[in-house]
């Protein structure tokens, strides 16, 4: 990166950086299973999987915390500076960025078993796409943390447009759908929460690229760099 | 670049241009620029040897007293050269003052260490106002509720923080422009610090303030800017809150870092 890599004079401290980050990287590659998990078991009806990623989340939120109080302990007892004080703030509030993004996983998952599988409902079938680009992008992020790329976490907020069109368009397809159909109108509006709950990952892929950023740079990431944020219907 | 300059201040308090400083042939100083205003407390850092005390001596002419060393380079205070054979040395000391790393009250009464300078100088012409700079001395130093009921102690009897701060209402009473502290916490518990620290916040703005210290955490807490020394040069120069969360030089990060060799 930027700069050189060099050890701690306090070894322990490097050791402490390196549980850390392979903390991140656990509950980073967790939260982007349960994605992928959710909508494997939404499009394979497969309520075992769902139930899966239902509890998978506890231990996402048990790494948040685990998560939390090493960056705590850490700025206490270490007092870093500079890039490494960065790093322990990004850390910090990854972990409650990823922690929700687990969530919205578990929200999907909850999902399943309400959707009748007997009705098809065509309006819904970008979802899967929708689905595994936002999984690169929470994959993406994570491998920007863990190399300390920047220009990587620049590509991810870039990349959120792509999540956010996927969104609009289905939105349209289903509502559409739905006022035609009013039978699927219960399906259909569990459909269009997953499609929501996928955007908002995709939001939070790129608040974790945003601090992937600023851990690297110490600047925070300009509007210009990461491209205009287009409104989606629904969008908060 | 920045390279050794930090000279951005509209009106410093005192400018060193292009300083060097030699002890015998060894140089200790190789070519310092630096603006010092009335706002800030300035804090110097760097690793032990890199020639922080060696720098802020030149700001008061205390390495005069060391036979070999040698001083190039330009040092005003309000613009005048502090080096011109015009400049009353002694006259000049008590408008920079100095404390040091290890308290060195004189042996004799609290009053007397406080009253010393202010006599000397001939800034007291009666009894009554000697005992008024010696009063507001010790309060502005954070001592007078300590030991005004026995001044007539002998200052070495006070606890090491006590005679710091009694150092610092030495330095104040003789009405200085400039604070210079080197290390002035290094032999101080964490409480005695602590009061230290807050000393200097109070006297920010009254006297222009430079701190040398090798606590990281100390520059953090009292500075609002700060000078990373390594190697007889000055590397960066800067706000606090910038040295500290993202140094531009990578010298300096690896030393903020505790990455330092
Ligand atoms: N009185 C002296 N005589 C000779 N060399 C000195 C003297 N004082 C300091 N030095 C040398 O000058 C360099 C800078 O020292 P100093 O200013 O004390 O550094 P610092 O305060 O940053 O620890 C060191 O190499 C030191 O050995
Ligand atoms: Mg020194």
């Amino acid at each position: 990166m930027n700069h050189s890599q060099n050890e701690h004079t306090l070894k322990a401290f490097d050791g402490d950086l390196a549980t850390l980050r392979g903390l991140i990287a656990e509950i980073g590659g967790r939260a982007e299973k349960a994605v992928e998990g959710a909508m494997t078991a939404l499009t394979n009806h497969d309520l075992d999987l769902a139930r899966q990623v239902v509890e998978g989340d506890k231990r996402i939120d048990a790494l948040e915390e685990q998560i939390d109080r090493m960056v705590i302990q850490t700025i206490a007892l270490r007092a870093p500076m500079a890039d490494d004080l960065r790093e322990l703030v990004a850390a910090l509030k990854i972990s409650g960025v990823v922690e929700r993004i687990g969530d919205y996983a578990k929200n999907i998952a909850k999902r399943v078993a309400l959707i009748d599988p007997a009705q098809h409902i065509d309006a819904a079938r970008l979802l899967p796409a929708m689905a595994d680009a936002t999984r690169q992008l929470v994959d993406d992020a994570f491998t920007a943390f863990a190399r300390r790329d920047a220009d990587l976490a620049v590509a991810v907020c870039a990349q959120d447009k792509t999540v956010d069109d996927f969104y609009n368009s289905i939105f349209r397809a289903l509502i559409a759908h739905m006022i035609s159909n009013p039978e699927h109108v219960g399906a259909g509006t569990h459909l269009l929460f997953i499609a929501k709950n996928l955007e908002r990952i995709g939001d939070h892929a790129t608040n974790v690229s945003e601090m992937v950023y600023f851990a690297v740079t110490g600047q925070s990431m300009n509007e210009r760099e990461r491209g205009d944020d287009a409104l989606a219907p629904g969008a908060d | 670049m920045l390279d050794n300059t930090a000279t951005s201040s509209t009106n410093p308090k005192m400018s060193a241009r292009d300083v060097k400083v030699f002890y015998g042939d060894k140089q200790a100083i190789k070519g310092v620029s630096i603006d010092i205003d009335m706002d800030n407390v300035v804090a110097f850092i760097g690793p032990s040897g890199c020639g922080k005390s060696t720098f802020l001596r030149t700001l008061n002419r205390m390495n005069d007293t060391i036979p070999i060393a040698r001083v190039e380079g330009d040092i005003t205070l309000d613009g005048e050269n502090i080096y011109s054979s015009k400049m009353d040395v002694v006259q000049l000391r008590a408008r920079v003052g100095m404390v040091f790393q290890k308290p060195n009250p004189f042996p004799k009464s609290i009053y007397d260490n406080v009253a010393y300078g202010a006599r000397i100088h001939g800034l007291a012409p009666n009894k009554a106002e000697l005992d008024q700079i010696v009063e507001n001395s010790l309060v502005r130093a954070g001592l007078w509720n300590e030991v005004k009921d026995r001044l007539s102690d002998s200052g070495t009897a006070l606890s090491g923080g006590q005679q710091q701060r009694l150092c610092i209402a030495r330095a104040i009473a003789v009405d200085p422009e400039v604070i210079l502290m080197d290390e002035p916490c290094s032999a101080l518990d964490p409480i005695a610090t602590a009061k230290i620290e807050e000393l200097i916040h109070e006297l920010r703005g009254r006297y222009a303030i430079v701190i040398v210290t090798h606590n990281m955490q100390q520059a953090a807490r009292v500075s609002q800017k700060t000078a990373f020394f390594h190697l007889g040069t000055m590397v960066e120069y800067g706000d606090t809150s910038d040295i500290f969360t993202n140094p531009r030089e990578e010298r300096t990060r690896d030393y903020i870092t505790g990455r330092y060799g």
